[in-house]
């Protein structure tokens, strides 16, 4: 019991870490977007094309992980659901 | 409803796993003759078709693989699951045939490379809705204690169709000349003309199953779903767990998948510089040695839980990556080749004078020699030094030589055992991959109900792969591009992903195997 108690609390604790990780990735895209991007460069990262689709797609992966992290902070993941009923 | 008898469930397991074989070797091919391709129709120095390549490139992995993750999953979880795999192997064959089909830029102009990246994004979204497909149907087949086991068939498919198009390149690229094989009707299209013959097979055999048997009881029951993108992810109980499934297992899985593959290979060819043809050849034996350990883990997992055998590959990785792609390159250290004593000591076997640059400045004659040197030793190994030399001629340095302090290394052979040593070391990344990845159908499976498993399991099987582990080279490119003193800084993204997925997986994850999944 206790240690189902500090389970949760580890992952309550983690759920905060994740929702402030997900605009951090998206800063760190951003940022290196526009550091690479150059006109004078040959590879793929001096592109803009790929930035776009990879900031694109990234976008709703991170906002993704801010709600696993708020539905951690909120114990959704305290008990996993036993069958499809529950879910 | 399972099919418990071997004959049975034999065929489901056959029927899906060669067609998705089939679909992971199409897919493939465009990657590895990425660079006869891209000579045929995407020239360099015109913007247009340099765009349409980056297009094809990035907007197939990234982009199209979710969305037709999400297309096809809706499709399969609404009208069945064996039609709706059947239309994605009819999209992917032929599609790739297509390919093999299109004239160069050079005979059709800018529509050759306007084809081939729409063809690329039907391949893209073809393979999308495959896998969730072909991984729900055998697990709808298989009895609770051996979902693990027959689902790993299916686990094995995306190695194998690597497997196949890697040698299909090689037998066809042996038996012609380079000329040959990167025409404009030359070599290069014989895989994809292939393909056809595949997918014919595949799809006879395929058009002769029934569907899942748990999908027709609930399309009896008037169960199916009418609106699965909703359920999976509008319902938030549904929702949270495909987030775990992305999070705390997948994401992870596809980049080790990725790094253990196609990074090892690009980083011998690449960095460590191994000849082209020594590099398949190590990839093949690591590959073929290393496929049949999927099925020992996914049985293995219907014993024990599929949690921790997927931490496990994970973890192995985010340890040993390192170590293991360091040994690569100090292993072809040419300083240390040359140190080397007695029959492995390489020596000059050819030397040839490329050209010779002239400059006079003031009084002195400035030559630069550019020379290919051939070296081999006794024991077999070799590799190519390219060198510019400089020499001064002036009364005062009177034909003084500057040797280069950086000549380029390449086409390296290894000696027989330094073959198998690297052998091994692309086999244990690759039982790497075979721990993380052999369980994951049957855990996703589990994860998901009947009526909605399809789309639920495509989106984050899609995302963990095709996103995350495809970014595994643009963002090593990046690293390098901050680091580029480091060969190895590349390695920090996947190791850091895997780490963030057995952190997630450890504390989130349950290792219960879902004995029900017929809810």
């Amino acid at each position: 019991m206790i240690k189902k108690l500090n389970m949760n609390s580890i992952k309550k604790i983690m759920g905060f870490f994740w929702m402030i990780l997900a605009p951090v990735v998206i800063y760190l895209l951003v940022r290196a977007a526009i550091q690479n991007i150059d006109s004078t460069g040959t590879k793929d990262i001096n592109k803009p094309v790929p930035w776009i689709i990879i900031i694109t797609i990234f976008t709703p992966i991170a906002i993704g992980l801010m709600i696993f992290g708020y539905y951690s902070l909120k114990g959704e993941y305290d008990h996993l659901p036993r069958s499809s009923d529950d879910l | 409803m399972v099919l418990s008898n071997g004959k049975g469930i034999g065929k489901v397991i056959f029927s899906s796993s060669l067609g998705t074989l089939i679909e992971w070797y199409d897919f493939y091919i465009f990657g590895m003759l990425a660079k006869t391709i891209s000579i045929q129709f995407f020239p360099e120095g015109n913007d247009t078709a340099a765009l349409l390549s980056t297009l094809a490139i990035f907007a197939a992995g990234f982009l199209v693989r979710p969305f037709g993750a999400l297309v096809f999953g809706r499709l399969g979880d609404m009208i069945g699951r064996k039609s709706t795999f059947l239309f994605t192997l009819v999209l992917m064959g032929g599609s790739t045939f297509l390919i093999g089909l299109i004239p160069g830029y050079r005979t059709i102009g800018i529509a050759a490379p306007l084809l081939v990246l729409l063809l690329r994004l039907i391949q893209g979204l073809a393979l999308g809705g495959e896998y969730g497909g072909a991984a729900t149907y055998v697990a709808e087949h298989s009895p609770v204690n051996k979902r693990g086991y027959y689902t790993s068939w299916i686990q094995t498919t995306a190695t194998l169709g690597l497997f196949v198009a890697l040698g299909v390149i090689m037998l066809v690229k042996s038996n012609m000349t380079d000329a040959s094989f990167t025409s404009e009707w030359g070599g290069w299209r014989y895989p994809f003309w292939i393909s056809i013959l595949l997918v014919i097979v595949s799809i006879y055999i395929r058009l002769k199953m029934s569907e899942s048997p748990l999908y027709t009881k609930l399309k009896k029951e008037g169960k199916a779903s009418l609106n699965p993108l909703k359920e999976s992810f509008g319902n938030k109980g549904n929702f949270k767990m495909v987030l775990l499934a992305l999070f705390g297992a997948v994401m992870g899985q596809g980049v080790v998948w990725y790094t253990g593959q196609f990074y090892a290979q690009s980083f011998l060819e690449n960095t460590a510089k191994i000849e082209f043809m020594q590099n398949r050849e190590i990839m093949l034996w690591g590959i073929g040695l290393a496929t049949p350990f999927f099925l020992v883990f996914g049985a293995l997992s219907d014993r024990i839980g599929r949690k921790w055998i997927m931490l496990s590959g994970m973890l192995l990785g985010v340890i040993f990556y390192r170590p293991i792609f360091n040994t690569f390159l100090k292993d072809t250290n040419i300083k240390e080749w040359k140190k080397m004593e007695g029959n492995a000591t390489p020596t000059i076997i050819s030397k040839e004078i490329l050209k010779v640059d002239s400059t006079q400045i003031g009084n002195e004659l400035v030559q630069v020699t550019h020379s290919k040197i051939k070296w081999q030793s006794q024991q077999g190994t070799g590799f190519t030094e390219t060198r510019a030399d400089t020499i001064l001629n002036s009364e005062a340095t009177q034909g003084l030589t500057k040797e280069d302090t950086k000549p380029v290394f390449a086409d390296k052979v290894l000696s027989a055992p330094m073959k198998w040593k690297f052998i091994s070391l692309v086999f244990v990344m690759i039982l790497f991959v075979t721990m993380a990845y052999a369980p994951i159908a049957a855990f996703l499976v589990e994860l998901f109900p009947t009526r909605i498993r399809y789309t639920s399991m495509s989106l984050p099987y899609h995302i963990g792969n095709g996103v995350f582990g495809g970014l595994v080279p643009f963002i090593a490119t990046l690293l390098s591009a901050g680091s580029p003193t480091d060969p190895l800084v590349g390695l920090w993204y996947p190791i850091l992903i895997a780490a963030l997925c057995v952190v997630i997986g450890t504390f989130y994850l349950s290792n219960k195997i879902d004995k029900n999944i017929n809810d």
